[in-house]
C-alpha cells in the first residue's frame, strides 16, 4: 500500500497509527446444532427449538454433529490455512441466565484450525490479514429484558448453535480495511456455504481489538476489546471511536487500561464493560464428555474435494479468460450470487455489454428497490437477450435502456418488449436518408452556418435526425449519412 | 422354596421361567418387606402402585426370554427415570421429574425389569457413608447405627436386607465396591465406557460408571450383561464385543496370574484386613492361580489426583443446577442473588466442599499446579496398571481399609471419610474394571470385601475369579433382620 492512503489520526504534529484485530464470529450453516439434533433455523417461536441436551438437563451429554466439523475444516481450507488433525473441545466455564449447561463448549488450547490468510482487494493493491486461528464453539441462548417489567426472560433457540470463531492477527490498520476484510471473509463463506453471513440474523457478529501507536512506533500498544459488533458498519464507528478514545487518554499523558468494552450505537462511543481485573475467570478445562476431536487425512482430503472456485481463483480467471479488469473482476466475484448470475448472462452473450450492464443498470435498480441479486427483477437469461439485441444491432443501447426500465416490471423477453413498443432499431439506409434530407431540409439556415464553420453543430443536426426518427435510428447510420450529406 | 425376598436373581428369574413364580408374587414380596424396612431408609421415591401394575402386565403377557423377565428392580436414585422423580440426593433437584430415561436402565425394562422406585444414595454421589444425602441417613442393615458405604448407600442396603433382588449403583472413586464392601454384597464398577453415561445425573464424568450391586457374582455377571452396551449418545461410549457374562462364567481359573501389589499395604492397615488378603491369595492358590508380586508405584499419588479431577469436573458439571430451567430455586431481587441463595440453599455442605475445591484448582494460577498436574499424575498411575498387566491377568486387593463405620463417625473429618476410598479410587482413574465380593468379617462380625481389578473389557475375567474364590469363601452375612416393624 502506498503512504498516502495510510489511515492515520492527526493530533497536533503527531500521527497515530489505528491497530486492528478482529475476533469473528460466524454462525456454521447446518440443519442442526454443534452437539444436538435441534434445528437451528433463523426465526422460531421461542424455545421450540430446544433439545434436553441444548437446556442441559441432568445426564445429558453432548454429541459432535460430524457436519459442522466438516463445515469448519471447510472453512479452514477456504482460508488457506492448516487443519489440525487433533483438536480439543474445552468448557468455558461462567454463570448466565442464556447459558444453561453453565459452560459454553468451545475449544481453546487446541483449535480446529490454525493459520491461514485472507487478501484484500483495496484500492492500491492487495493486502494479506494473517488468520491466528479457528474455532468451533456453542452459541448461547438469548436473554430478553424488555417483555416483562420484573423478569428476563430466556429464548434457548440459539442455544447450542454451532459458531466458528475466526480471529484474524492484528494487521488491518483502518476501518475501510476492516469493512473489506469483514466482505471478504463473509465472501469466502458464503462460496464455500458454510455461514450465509446475514448480519441482521446475528449470523456473523465481531469483537474488535484496538490498540493505536505513534507512526514509526513497532511496538503494540496497549489495547481494547469492543464485544459483540454486529454491522460494519457499527465496527468502523466503533473502531474510529475508540481509537480517538485511546489517543485523547494518550495525548492528555494518561495510560490506557486493557479492557473489555461496548459500543453504544446511539451516542456513538464506547464505554468500560469491564476491566482486565475484573475479567471473568473461565476455568477452561477439557469437556470430559467428548474425546479429543481427531481428523483423517481422508476427510480432509474429502472436504477438500468439495471445495468450490473461491473469489481470489475466480477473479483471477474472470481477468485473463474475459479480459476484465481488476476492479471490475472483483466487484463481479465479491458475492457468489453475483458471479454465478454473471456466468449464466455470458454463456449466450458479450462478456464486455454483460460487465456494464451488471455492474451498471443492474446494480443501480438492485441498490435503489434494496434487493439482493438472486431477487433480481430481470433473470440472467432476458438481461442476455437484451445484450443480443443491442449487440446484433436491433436496438441501440439508448433504447435499450427503455426496453430493460420495462424488463424491472415485468420479468419479459425483451424482444417482445420491442416488438410490442415498436422500439425496433431503424438500420435501412434509404429510410435514414429520407429523414435526414427532411431535417437539411427544415434547417438550411443551420447548414448554411455549419457550412461556413461552425461544426459544433453536426450535434445539432444528429439530434434531430435522431427526433425525426423517434429514437429508433440507428446511430452509427445517422452519423454516417449526416456527414456525407453535409460535407459532400 | 425359601422366602421370595431372599433369593438371588438367578433363582427368581428361574422360578418366573418355570412359572413358578408371578412377576405379582415377586413384586409385592418385596413391596411388601419395604413397608416394614423404613427405618432403613432405602428408599427416596417409591414407584411401589406402578410396579404391580406392570408386574400384573408382565404376567398376562409374559415374555420369558427376556433376561429379566419381570424382575422388580430397585435403583440409585441418580439414574433419570421417565416420570418418576430423580433426586440425586440433594435438595436442588427435590422437584426434579425427568421425562426420559437414562439407557443404563432403559437395557433393564427393556429385559423385562419392573422399576420398584428410586434408592438413598450420597448428595450427587459425593460421599463415602451416605450421610451427605439430603434425604437422611441410611442404615447398614449388617448392624443398627452403621453406615452403609457411599455414594451407593441406598443401594447396598437395599440389596444386603432383601429389598430388592439385585441394583445398579454408580462408581466415580469406589462408590459401588466400598458400600459392596461394607454389606457383604457383590459390586462391580465395568470399565470406562463399557455402560452408557447417558440420562445418570453426572458427578465426574472421566470417572463416572454404572454398574451392578448383587447378592453374588452370578447374578453380578447377569446384571452386567443388560446394563453394558454401546451408545451413540454418550461419545465417550465405546464399541466392543461385549460378552455374555452369565453364560460364560467359570470357575475355572487355574494358571491365571493374579498380582499383589506392594503398595495395598497401607500404613495402620488393620490386622484383620491384612489377613483377609493373605486368606485371598490362598484360596486363590487353591484355584490353582499363581500369585505374582507387583508394584504399582504411583499408588500413593491416587487419592489426591482423584481429590482435585473430581471435583474439577464436578464443579463444572453441577453449574447447571443454578435455579433458571428446573429443580428448587430461591428466589432473589437479581439474577446474581437468585444464584447465589438457590446454590446456598439447594446444596449440602460436602458437594459445597467439592465445588469449592474443584474451582480453586481450575482457577487460572492453579490450573497448572493442579489440575493439569494431576492429569499427568493419573496417566501415570494408568501407565502403573498397564506395566503390571503386561505380567499379570488380574489384581487382587482389600476393597477398603476397614469394615463399616457408625453413622457420624466421619462426618466431621473429611480426609478420613476420603481415605475410605484409597484402594478403589485408581481403579477409576485409570479406567478398569474391578469388582469387591464379601471375602469375611472382622472382630465386630461386619463384612469386609476383597476387590478384584481386571484388565480394560475383561469384565469376564474377574468375574471368574470372583466366582471361584466366592465358592472358596462361603460367605454368610447372616443379617438378623433387626430393623423390620410390623
Amino acid at each position: 500500500m502506498s503512504k498516502n492512503s495510510e489511515y492515520l489520526i492527526e493530533r497536533e504534529n503527531k500521527q497515530y497509527e489505528v491497530i486492528i484485530g478482529l475476533e469473528v464470529h460466524a454462525q456454521v450453516t447446518s440443519e442442526s446444532k454443534l452437539f444436538s439434533q435441534s434445528s437451528t433455523k433463523f426465526g422460531a417461536e421461542p424455545n421450540t427449538q430446544v433439545s434436553l441436551v441444548d437446556a442441559a438437563f441432568p445426564g445429558m451429554l453432548p454429541v459432535i454433529n460430524e457436519f459442522c466439523i466438516e463445515q469448519a475444516i471447510k472453512t479452514g481450507i477456504g482460508l488457506k490455512a492448516k487443519i489440525n488433525k487433533k483438536s480439543v473441545f474445552d468448557r468455558k466455564n461462567y454463570f448466565y441466565a442464556d447459558l444453561p449447561q453453565g459452560y459454553q463448549i468451545s475449544q481453546y488450547k487446541y483449535p480446529i484450525v490454525g493459520e491461514g490468510k485472507v487478501i484484500l482487494d483495496m484500492p492500491n493493491g492487495q493486502k494479506e490479514i494473517g488468520i491466528e486461528r479457528l474455532h468451533l464453539e456453542q452459541d448461547a441462548g438469548k436473554s430478553i429484558h424488555d417483555i416483562d417489567p420484573n423478569n428476563t426472560l430466556v429464548d434457548l433457540n440459539r442455544s447450542g448453535v454451532a459458531l466458528m470463531e475466526i480471529v484474524s492477527k492484528p494487521d488491518l490498520r483502518s476501518p475501510d480495511e476492516v469493512n473489506v476484510y469483514i466482505k471478504k471473509l463473509r465472501s469466502i463463506m458464503r462460496y464455500l456455504g458454510t455461514c450465509d453471513g446475514n448480519m441482521q440474523e446475528g449470523s456473523l457478529r465481531a469483537d474488535v481489538n484496538v490498540s493505536v501507536r505513534l507512526k514509526g512506533e513497532t511496538e503494540f500498544g496497549t489495547r481494547c476489546e469492543i464485544k459483540n459488533v454486529n454491522s460494519i458498519k457499527f465496527m468502523q464507528m466503533a473502531i474510529i471511536s475508540e481509537a480517538n478514545r485511546q489517543i485523547d487518554l494518550l495525548e492528555d499523558g494518561k495510560d490506557i487500561d486493557q479492557e473489555t468494552r461496548l459500543f453504544d450505537t446511539k451516542r456513538n462511543e464506547t464505554r468500560s464493560m469491564r476491566s482486565k481485573e475484573d475479567a471473568h475467570d473461565y476455568r477452561y478445562f477439557p469437556d470430559p464428555d467428548l474425546l479429543p476431536l481427531e481428523i483423517s487425512q481422508e476427510l480432509i482430503e474429502k472436504v477438500k474435494s468439495d471445495i468450490p472456485e473461491l473469489p481470489d481463483e475466480k477473479k483471477k480467471r474472470f481477468i485473463d479468460k474475459f479480459n476484465l479488469s481488476p476492479y471490475e473482476a472483483t466487484i463481479l466475484v465479491s458475492d457468489i450470487e453475483t458471479s454465478n448470475f454473471f456466468e449464466e448472462v455470458i454463456k449466450n452473450s458479450d462478456v464486455k455489454l454483460a460487465t456494464n450492464w451488471i455492474t451498471g443498470e443492474l446494480f443501480a435498480v438492485l441498490n435503489e428497490k434494496n434487493l439482493e441479486i438472486s431477487q433480481s427483477p430481470v433473470s440472467a437469461k432476458n438481461l442476455s437477450k437484451l445484450i443480443n439485441l443491442i449487440k446484433d444491432g436491433t436496438i441501440s443501447g439508448k433504447i435499450a435502456k427503455t426496453v430493460f426500465e420495462q424488463m424491472i416490471d415485468r420479468d419479459q423477453d425483451p424482444l417482445i418488449i420491442v416488438k410490442e413498443k415498436g422500439l425496433k432499431q431503424e438500420s435501412d439506409p434509404k429510410a435514414i436518408e429520407e429523414l435526414i434530407n427532411k431535417v437539411i431540409e427544415n434547417n438550411s439556415d443551420k447548414v448554411a452556418e455549419y457550412k461556413s464553420g461552425k461544426d459544433k453543430l453536426f450535434g445539432f443536426f444528429v439530434g434531430q435526425a435522431m427526433k425525426e426518427s423517434k429514437g429508433k435510428g440507428n446511430p452509427q447510420l445517422i452519423n454516417k449519412i449526416l456527414k456525407e450529406k453535409l460535407n459532400g | 422354596m425359601s422366602d421370595i425376598t431372599s433369593q438371588s436373581l438367578f433363582e427368581l428369574t428361574s422360578n418366573i421361567k418355570e412359572k413358578k413364580l408371578s412377576s405379582e408374587e415377586i413384586t409385592k414380596a418385596f413391596i411388601n418387606r419395604a413397608e416394614k424396612s423404613k427405618k432403613l431408609n432405602v428408599y427416596v421415591t417409591d414407584n411401589f402402585e406402578k410396579a404391580i401394575y406392570q408386574s400384573k402386565k408382565f404376567d398376562s403377557n409374559p415374555n420369558l426370554d427376556l433376561k429379566l423377565p419381570g424382575i422388580p428392580i430397585a435403583v440409585k436414585d441418580l439414574f433419570c427415570t421417565n416420570g418418576v422423580r430423580t433426586t440425586a440426593g440433594s435438595k436442588i433437584l427435590n422437584n426434579f421429574v425427568p421425562t426420559y430415561e437414562s439407557t443404563v436402565t432403559q437395557n433393564l425394562w427393556g429385559q423385562g425389569a419392573i422399576l420398584l422406585g428410586k434408592l438413598n444414595c450420597d448428595e450427587f454421589a459425593m460421599g463415602s457413608s451416605n450421610e451427605t444425602s439430603f434425604f437422611g441417613n441410611v442404615q447398614n442393615p449388617v448392624g443398627e447405627n452403621l453406615v452403609p458405604g457411599g455414594s451407593s448407600g441406598g443401594s447396598s442396603a437395599a440389596v444386603a436386607a432383601n429389598l430388592t433382588p439385585v441394583t445398579i449403583g454408580t462408581d466415580t472413586g469406589g462408590s459401588i465396591r466400598q458400600p459392596a464392601s461394607f454389606t457383604g454384597t457383590v459390586g462391580l464398577k465395568p470399565t470406562y465406557g463399557s455402560c452408557s453415561r447417558y440420562g445418570i445425573v453426572a458427578f465426574a464424568s472421566s470417572l463416572d460408571q454404572a454398574g451392578p450391586m448383587t447378592k453374588n457374582v452370578r447374578d453380578c455377571s447377569m446384571l452386567l450383561e443388560v446394563i453394558s452396551s454401546f451408545d451413540q449418545k454418550d461419545s465417550t461410549s465405546i464399541d466392543y464385543k461385549r460378552n455374555y457374562y452369565s453364560k460364560e462364567l467359570s470357575k475355572d481359573i487355574k494358571g491365571k496370574k493374579i498380582g499383589i501389589p506392594k503398595e495395598y499395604r497401607v500404613d495402620n492397615m488393620p490386622d484383620e484386613i491384612e489377613q483377609l488378603w493373605k486368606n485371598g491369595i490362598s484360596y486363590a492358590k487353591d484355584c490353582g492361580a499363581e500369585i505374582i508380586d507387583i508394584s504399582l508405584p504411583h499408588t500413593n499419588y491416587a487419592l489426591p489426583t482423584y481429590y482435585i479431577v473430581a471435583p474439577a469436573e464436578a464443579s463444572s458439571n453441577l453449574a447447571r443446577y443454578d435455579g433458571v430451567k428446573y429443580g428448587f430455586r430461591s428466589p432473589g431481587q437479581n439474577l446474581i442473588e437468585m444464584y447465589e441463595k438457590t446454590r446456598s440453599e439447594g446444596f449440602g455442605d460436602e458437594v459445597k466442599r467439592r465445588i469449592m475445591i474443584g474451582t480453586y484448582v481450575l482457577s487460572s494460577g492453579y490450573y497448572d499446579a493442579y489440575y493439569l498436574k494431576a492429569q499427568k499424575v493419573r496417566q501415570l498411575i494408568k501407565k502403573d496398571f498397564d506395566d503390571a498387566f503386561s505380567t499379570v491377568d488380574a489384581i487382587l486387593t482389600p476393597s477398603t481399609p476397614s469394615s463399616a463405620f457408625k453413622i457420624g463417625e466421619k462426618t466431621n473429618d473429611p480426609v478420613s471419610m476420603y481415605l475410605n476410598d484409597i484402594f478403589t479410587v485408581p481403579i477409576n482413574l485409570a479406567g478398569l474394571p474391578g469388582i469387591s465380593i464379601p471375602a469375611g468379617k472382622d472382630k465386630n462380625n461386619y463384612p469386609l470385601g476383597l476387590q478384584i481389578i481386571g484388565k480394560p473389557f475383561d469384565e469376564q475375567n474377574i468375574l471368574n475369579i470372583s466366582y471361584a474364590l466366592e465358592d472358596k469363601i462361603n460367605f454368610n452375612n447372616d443379617i438378623s433382620d433387626w430393623w423390620l416393624s410390623e
